[in-house]
């Protein structure tokens, strides 16, 4: 385990280093415009995001929210506006290039995307079989670390489709961090979840911002969750933010939309 | 307001002449357009995997995994159609030639008939089949499942990853199917004979290849690392760019096959007559 604390040292210091000499926030989003067809579904969105910071996105189904989610880790282009990653603009950007961006993000799909021929092991163990160089047991010894960092780590051989919804959540968020990065996207982590287990990833989510210290986006429709683990809550509807701030802001708010979010929520 | 067009049969008969005429002209043109844009998409796609199989880092693991499963696996299917080639190829040539008094020449004919077209096209079609189906569907059930998404949210590019490993494996090993393929087509061919009169398999060969040179085997051989360009080619794209699902990934797996096998017989018309022109 010391090489991997030191490997997490190294990444950290680096990661210092890069947000002290840039100073900008680690995700900046500017003027996001999405559609598909007639269909509007970012209208112009701003929002950034700091070192530490975890900000919720929310909204009703539709309103972008996964989109914006793509959009930042480059899997998808926008019709205009701009994204930085730590002062950089990735419009533009190759394959290869995003690829450098990515290194430095960690996204759990909303129905994790395991990878379905290979076993839970395997699953973690890819990004670092791709980007960092380790012998076979410092790499055993990353991925038993990551998976018991979210309590998996007594399912290394199975195959995803031999595991629960929750637990691959648990996987895909395991797979997430192997590279440690500055970022993390989330999308809906606690869909499609009973209560139990949805609490579960909060706590999980919580305890990883506690000790990681990331730039975390997350994108619920659980309120309960994005109260939980959020700093910042920011509302969408047809494809603008209604309202960004705290959850008692959102509470104090007068908007018609945000009060009846609430309610229904 | 009331809309006063009248359509159907109820319309005037100008009205209906018109309709008559612009269905199958808008028919033709969404048709041709459809045909360019997917020619298009296609030489993009290429370019990309082009791209990043040159530049490193490369994918040798994946690529020796595709090589075995696209070689080694496909080897049972391609010796067994090989073999009933050169079955049927026996039998009706024996019949032709014996009506002609040209018996004697049995044996040339099974070995310039396997070697020069249905070894390759065999091999070529039956990898299309196997290969292509398998290739659209794993391809197009990881896109509808974010997987492949989620490789490129892992900084790996997937045109390295999935398509230039699978396409160079297909170029790899349709010449050593190939040769496989004729080897059991010439090896059933010669027993379907000897079933019928005593004929040694060094008579047979021996004969069978007096009067062939190396521009017979070899250009025909390797004409299938073309077909193989084509199947891994079509299969990558049609299974990356799937759309919608279940049904997407059927579809996925069935325009593999089909646009694989067509271009795989189209390609052989071309190349049958560059390799007539370079290597008569």
């Amino acid at each position: 385990m010391a090489t991997t604390d030191q490997i997490d040292s190294s990444t950290v210091m680096k990661r210092q280093e890069s947000e002290g000499k840039t100073g900008a926030p680690a995700v900046a989003v500017e003027n996001l415009r999405q559609s598909f067809g007639s269909q509007k579904v970012l209208n112009g969105i701003s929002l950034t995001v700091s070192r530490g910071e975890t900000l919720a996105v929310l909204g009703r189904s539709g309103t972008g929210k996964s989109v914006l989610l793509r959009i930042i880790i480059g899997l998808q282009k926008p019709d205009s506006g701009s994204v930085r990653i730590h002062g950089q603009d990735i419009a533009g950007f190759t394959l290869d290039q995003l690829g450098e961006i990515r290194k430095k993000m960690g996204f759990l799909f909303q129905h994790a995307a395991l990878y379905d021929s290979l076993t839970v092991e395997q699953n973690v163990a890819f990004p670092l079989q791709h980007h960092r160089k380790m012998t076979k047991s410092e790499q055993s010894d990353r991925v038993r670390g990551l998976l018991a960092e979210v309590g998996m780590e007594g399912h290394l051989d199975k195959m995803p489709a031999d595991i629960s919804g929750g637990m691959q959540k648990r996987v895909g968020l395991a797979r997430a961090l192997a590279l440690d990065p500055d970022i993390l996207l989330l999308d809906e982590p606690t869909a499609g979840l009973d209560p139990i287990s949805s609490g579960e990833i909060d706590d999980l989510v919580l305890k990883l911002q506690d000790e990681h210290h990331m730039a975390s986006i997350v994108v619920t429709h659980d309120l309960h969750s994005a109260k939980t683990i959020a700093d910042r809550l920011a509302l969408l509807d047809q494809g603008n933010v209604v309202i960004a701030g705290t959850f008692e802001d959102l509470q104090k708010s007068d908007i018609e939309f945000v009060r009846e979010f609430l309610k229904h929520s | 307001m009331i809309d006063h067009t009248v359509t159907g049969v109820d319309a005037p008969v100008s009205q209906r002449a018109k309709t008559f005429i612009d269905a199958p002209v808008d028919f033709v043109k969404h048709t041709i357009n459809g045909t360019l844009e997917w020619f298009g998409d296609l030489g993009t796609f290429f370019w990309q995997v082009v791209r990043a199989a040159v530049t490193p880092p490369f994918e040798f693991r994946e690529l020796f995994r595709q090589l075995d499963e696209i070689g080694s696996k496909s080897l049972p299917l391609v010796a067994l159609a090989g073999a009933a080639t050169g079955v049927v190829l026996s039998l009706e040539a024996r019949y032709s030639l014996t009506r002609f008094g040209a018996k004697s020449l049995l044996p040339a004919a099974i070995v310039f008939s396997v070697i020069h077209e249905t070894g390759p096209i065999i091999t070529g079609l039956v990898v299309s089949g196997r290969v292509g189906a398998g290739i659209g569907a794993e391809l197009a059930s990881m896109k509808v499942t974010e997987q492949i998404d989620a490789i490129e949210a892992s900084a790996v590019n997937p045109y390295r990853l999935l398509a230039a490993t699978r396409i160079l494996a297909c170029i790899l090993m349709l010449p050593l199917l190939t040769l496989a393929g004729d080897a059991c087509g010439l090896l059933m061919g010669w027993v379907t004979q000897a079933m019928v009169e005593p004929l040694s398999l060094h008579q047979f060969i021996n004969s069978g290849f007096s009067g062939a040179d190396f521009n017979d085997f070899l250009p025909p051989t390797l004409k299938t690392a073309v077909f193989g360009l084509i199947i891994g080619l079509i299969a990558c794209f049609q299974g990356m760019r799937t759309q919608g699902g279940a049904a997407g990934v059927g579809r996925a797996a069935t325009s593999s096959v089909v646009l694989s096998s067509l271009f795989v017989i189209l390609a052989d018309v071309v190349l049958v007559k560059i390799i007539i022109v370079f290597f008569p």
